[in-house]
């Protein structure tokens, strides 16, 4: 390699070095600094109190969805596993909204309540045919009633 | 050592030679890419099962997913080309470069479009400033400065090179999309197809999702080569093997 290329090769890599190392800091900074949601428990620890208003993240509790009669009005728990939130919200909601759904709400404390003025919901990188989700479902319902069937056992 | 793959690799830098290769190459790529990319549309569209939670929704996958991947395929590969532009100061290699940028800017393009309507009817929105979301457009834009530079330049080898700066820089932005999704909370959801460990994809519907994944890559080799071709004919105007193929062209 002669000289000429030795020092463009030198400087192209310092230079993209340099690059790198002041993205890997501010990515590092950011993470603490760029959440784009807070879990229940996590705003019950005092983690969003600097916030006026954030995004809560969790999954939708079974069978804490209750819809009023003569408006838009939604009143649900959102749950993570070390806390739980109850949430109120008025609009529309997605599709996917549902219970056991991971959601994302945008909206501020109101006391103890979240008051919400968008609700996404999140879905998760799998995909599959129904059927298998049934069967699968079905698989590890089975499983569950060996497990307890040894616990009774167990128990005995 | 096999000493003949760097011999054939700088044999292929001659701007002729790559001329007559990539002429010849071209018109299979395309067959390749319109084949295999109707194969995963009816295989997609049509034989894959709906989805258990987003029913027939999640097909836009098919289109969205690929077209991701070539946004950041094709702007390695443009770093790539850049680098090498600007340590030997190779002509093919700028060429390539600079014609990479408008088809990954397009695949780039979109990502974002598809992503946004398959938001719209997922999520609820249309857009939603996460990490995976955000650093996406930041590649946009990166191709769009890379284009730009590139065409600011009364010489284009300056340009080209001033523009392959950008794009060696930009890389960065590359870990970052694609990591984005394990380093932040997003509102994305992570990566199904894994090269380490399972995906999370019923086998049914993996194989259109990999064989558009070909095709798109077949559409770039034809689109680059058609591009970096008529490049090469307007940097090397007025050299014989140019003239050549214009008096050819004159005859006929």
């Amino acid at each position: 390699m002669n000289p000429t290329r030795q020092r463009r090769l030198t400087l192209v890599i310092a230079i993209l070095a340099a690059v790198i190392v002041a993205a890997a800091l501010i990515v590092y900074a950011l993470q603490q600094n760029m959440n784009y949601l807070f879990t229940p428990s996590q705003v019950q620890a005092g983690d969003a109190t600097h916030y006026k208003t954030f995004r809560l993240g969790g999954m939708v509790k079974q069978g804490s969805i209750q819809r009023s009669s003569d408006s838009l009005k939604v009143t649900f728990t959102v749950v993570d596993a070390g806390g739980a939130m109850p949430v109120e919200y008025t609009g529309i909601l997605p599709d996917l909204f549902r219970e056991n759904q991971s959601v994302i709400a945008t909206g501020h404390l109101d006391g103890a309540r979240f008051v919400a003025t968008e609700v996404l919901a999140k879905h998760d990188e799998t995909y599959m045919p129904k059927e298998l989700k049934d069967a699968m479902a079905k698989a590890h319902a089975g499983k569950h009633i060996d497990e307890s069937v040894n616990q009774d056992k167990q128990q005995l | 050592m096999a000493n003949w793959i760097p011999l054939w690799l700088h044999k292929l830098s001659s701007p002729p030679v790559f001329y007559r290769f990539a002429g010849t190459l071209r018109p299979w790529a395309i067959a390749l890419a319109l084949v295999l990319g109707l194969v995963a549309l009816y295989g997609g569209l049509v034989l894959a099962p709906p989805d258990y939670q987003q029913g027939d929704d999640y097909r836009i996958i098919f289109i969205h997913v690929p077209c991701a991947w070539m946004s950041l395929f094709i702007y390695a590969l443009m770093g790539i080309a850049a680098f090498i532009a600007l340590v030997w100061r190779i002509k093919l290699a700028e060429v390539v470069a600079m014609a990479s940028a408008p088809i990954g800017a397009a695949f780039t393009f979109i990502t974002l479009v598809t992503g946004s309507l398959w938001g719209e009817r997922m999520w609820g929105t249309w857009w939603t400033w996460d990490a995976r979301l955000t650093s996406e457009l930041v590649l946009l834009f990166l191709y769009l400065g890379v284009i730009a530079l590139y065409h600011s330049f009364e010489d284009r080898r300056q340009g080209a090179r001033t523009a392959a700066f950008l794009a060696l820089i930009g890389i960065v932005n590359v870990p970052i999309v694609h990591f984005s999704v394990n380093w932040w909370n997003t509102l994305h959801q992570g990566s199904t197809i894994r090269l380490l460990g399972p995906s999370t994809i019923a086998p049914s519907m993996i194989w259109p999702l990999l064989t558009m994944m070909i095709a798109t890559k077949c559409y770039y080799v034809a689109s680059l080569f058609g591009r970096a071709r008529a490049d090469l004919l307007a940097l090397e105007s007025g050299k014989d093997w140019v003239r050549q193929i214009a008096e050819g062209e004159v005859r006929r």
